[in-house]
Parts: structure tokens; sequence; C-alpha cells
């Protein structure tokens, strides 16, 4: 059987080939090219688009060029979400490379938050790791924490270091040996199907009774049309990176390895395609 | 986000009345009661307990309380649960009450500079 820490380290090294194309409305000085890139699952697209911008902004006047901004099938791209989120919430049963829309000029406000600059990006994740931490532990582990430990968790992400990472991270997926796992688990259920931004609520790793609490079981209780009726024809996937894990795997379980860096599970609902 | 236009009286409602005589009709339900605490030298508000709609976002409580308190437009606020993390500005206030809330209500400060990270 193979080891559990490989699953760590092929969550983390994922990748989504992509292929960025510019807008058609933005003024340019001659035709742009396309860029490709393999965008790694666990980051977010403002991160890791540096080389994109670059690429575009030769063939651009300075004054045409506002904040850059995502766009899929005409959905503007949450940057704040992890990649392989946004990747397996809208083009998840789709045609590989994943064909994104760069925008220079018309900034949806009302979709999108702002990023200014990577630390934009750093505040974003380490208060999504503190929510996480508040949620498993109380805040306990993260408190206990130095500024230089949060610094790695930050760094390990921006500079794509496994070990450095988590050799930090591990401390938050540690738990006490008379619990039978965290306190609560941290997760995000997101839908295609609703303007709600997605499902999150309390929890446990364990039932009162002692019973182990699974996918499955997490799915019933917040999502239930996710679970098919006896006999009933399967109308939605289950996708965390990119995979449709089992029901009965144990949520604890789940939350220890198929967590993002930001220490949330990220459950995506999609409907069965019908072809 | 998309509610961000909307008046700053409007939304929030004050608690006025005891949470007891409340007939929990559908509208009530939609609300949660958000207790709101100024940190360091930011300015109070004499009204703490306010009863929030669900799915209100954190920046437009922000927003909101930026407006009650007459901030300067460059000024900014943050807003903390459990003073431990800034929830994401897109972020339900009713999903915050769901995970943090405690005794029927969620604790908010908010500061008008970085307090917890």
């Amino acid at each position: 059987m193979a080891d559990d820490k490989d699953v760590l380290r092929d969550v983390w090294f994922g990748r989504i080939p992509t292929c960025f194309t510019l807008n058609q409305d933005e003024v340019t000085e001659r035709e742009a090219e396309p860029y490709y890139l393999l965008l790694p699952r666990v980051s977010y697209l403002t991160l890791v688009t540096d080389k994109v911008k670059k690429h575009f902004l030769k063939v651009m006047k300075a004054e045409d060029v506002g904040e850059i901004w995502f766009e899929y099938e005409g959905t503007p791209l949450k940057w704040h979400y992890p990649i392989g989120v946004l990747f397996d919430l809208h083009a998840f049963n789709t045609v590989l490379p994943w064909s994104i829309t760069v925008h220079f000029k018309n900034f949806p406000d009302q979709d999108l938050l702002h990023c200014s600059s990577n630390s934009v990006v750093e505040a974003h994740f380490m208060s999504s790791i503190k929510e996480a931490d508040a949620l498993k532990h109380k805040s306990q582990v993260i408190n206990d924490m130095q500024k230089k430990d949060h610094k790695q968790l930050w760094m390990g992400l921006q500079n794509d270091k496994f070990d450095q990472f988590w050799a930090m991270n591990r401390k938050l997926m540690e738990y006490s040996t008379e619990e039978e796992g965290f306190r609560y688990i941290p997760f995000r259920i997101y839908q295609t199907m609703s303007d709600r931004p997605f499902i999150q609520k309390q929890f446990r790793p364990v039932s009162p009774e002692g019973k182990v609490h699974t996918l499955g079981i997490l799915l019933k209780e917040m999502y239930p049309a996710a679970i098919p009726n006896e006999g009933e024809q399967k109308r939605y996937q289950a996708v965390i990176h990119g995979i449709e894990p089992l029901l009965e795997t144990p949520l604890q379980w789940l939350s220890e390895h198929l967590s993002h860096p930001d220490n949330f599970l990220h459950i995506c609902i999609i409907p069965v395609p019908t072809d | 986000m998309s509610d961000s236009a909307e008046s700053p009286t409007e939304p929030l409602k004050e608690e006025s009345r005891p949470p007891a005589d409340e007939q929990a009709n559908n509208e009530e339900k939609k609300k949660i009661d958000v207790l709101l605490k100024a940190v360091g030298d930011t300015p109070i508000m004499k009204t703490k307990k306010w009863a929030v709609e669900r799915s209100r976002t954190v920046q437009a409580l922000a927003q909101f309380i930026s407006r009650f308190l007459k901030l300067d437009a460059n000024e900014q606020l943050f807003i903390y649960v459990n003073q431990a993390f800034a929830p994401s500005p897109d972020q339900e206030v009713g999903v915050l009450f769901d995970c943090f809330g405690s005794d029927g209500k969620l604790v908010l400060h908010y500061c008008k500079s970085q307090a917890w990270g």
C-alpha cells in the first residue's frame, strides 16, 4: 500500500494545462499570441500569472492596461479561490487545456476582489489558515506559532516549496491522542447551480456516539441532492482535487490529506454530464 | 458585495426588543444577532447589537460601520472573528455565525488598523 504521505505530494504537485488568451476587446498594437502555462492546483491565479501578464503587456500600451482579471466562458474567476477549485467547479468535464480569457479593463467589482499585489494574496491565505485552525484547534496551534513560522507557510506556497511548507503545516494537522480528530473539519462545499458562495458549517470528524463521519455523511447532511437515493441515477459528482473520493472515506483523513494549503477541504458539487 | 450601494441606515436593524418576544417569522429567521466591538482607538458604536441578514457580506458590513462612524473614504476598516482572523470580504455573516457564533450571537471586532495579523 502506498504511503499516505505520497498523497500530500501528489496533491501539492497537481497541475492544470492552461491556455491564456487576451480578451478580444483589449486595444493592442499587434496581435497577441496565446500563452500556455501549467497552473499549480493549490495556488492562486494572481500569484502564478506574472509571466502571462508580461506576455500580453508586450503588445499593449501602458494607458490601456488596468488591473488584470481572468474569465472562463463568461464567468469571472475569483482569484481568492484555489486554482484547482476554480477548474473543478467551472471546467471539470471539459477538454484540456483549460481556456482562460485575460482582461485588462472593465474590472467586475461586483464579482471579484481587487488584488493589487502578492501581499493581498498573502493576507487572504493566512486568514484562511487562521480560520481553519479556529475550527480545528480553537486557534491554539496557529497562535503558538511565531511570525517566522507563518512566513514559512506563505513562502512555501509562494515559491512552490513542498518541504518548506509541510515542515510547518504538519503541526496544523496534529491533534491530541485523546481526541479522534480535529474539533471541527474545515470544509467548504461549492456548487455552480447557486448564487450562494459556499456551504460551511461546524461538522465533527466523529459523531457523539463514536461513529466515524465520512464524506458521504457530510454530503448527506449539507447537500442531500449530491447523494443518489437507492435505485436513482447519480446526478452530481463530489470532486476534490480533480477526483471523486469514495463516499466511505473518513472526513478526518480527507482533511489531513486532501485539504488545500489554506487548510480547508474544498469540495465541488458539479452536475454529471448528460451526454 | 452586490449590495454595497445600499444606504447605510437601511440594511441593518437596531435590536430594540429583547429576543424573547420576537415572533420568529420567516423574515427574522434570515437574520442573526451580531455584536460589534471596537478595538484600540477605533470609535465605538453606541448601538452594539444589530440584527443582520444572513446573506450580508463582511464587506457590506464593513462599509456600513465605516459610514456609521463617518470614517474618511480612504480609511480602512478591518473586521475580525474570535479576535483570531479576518474573514474574506465576500464571506456571508450567516456562515460565520454558524461556525463561530456563540450564545446565539456572532461577536465581531472592528479596527482601523490591523489587529490580529
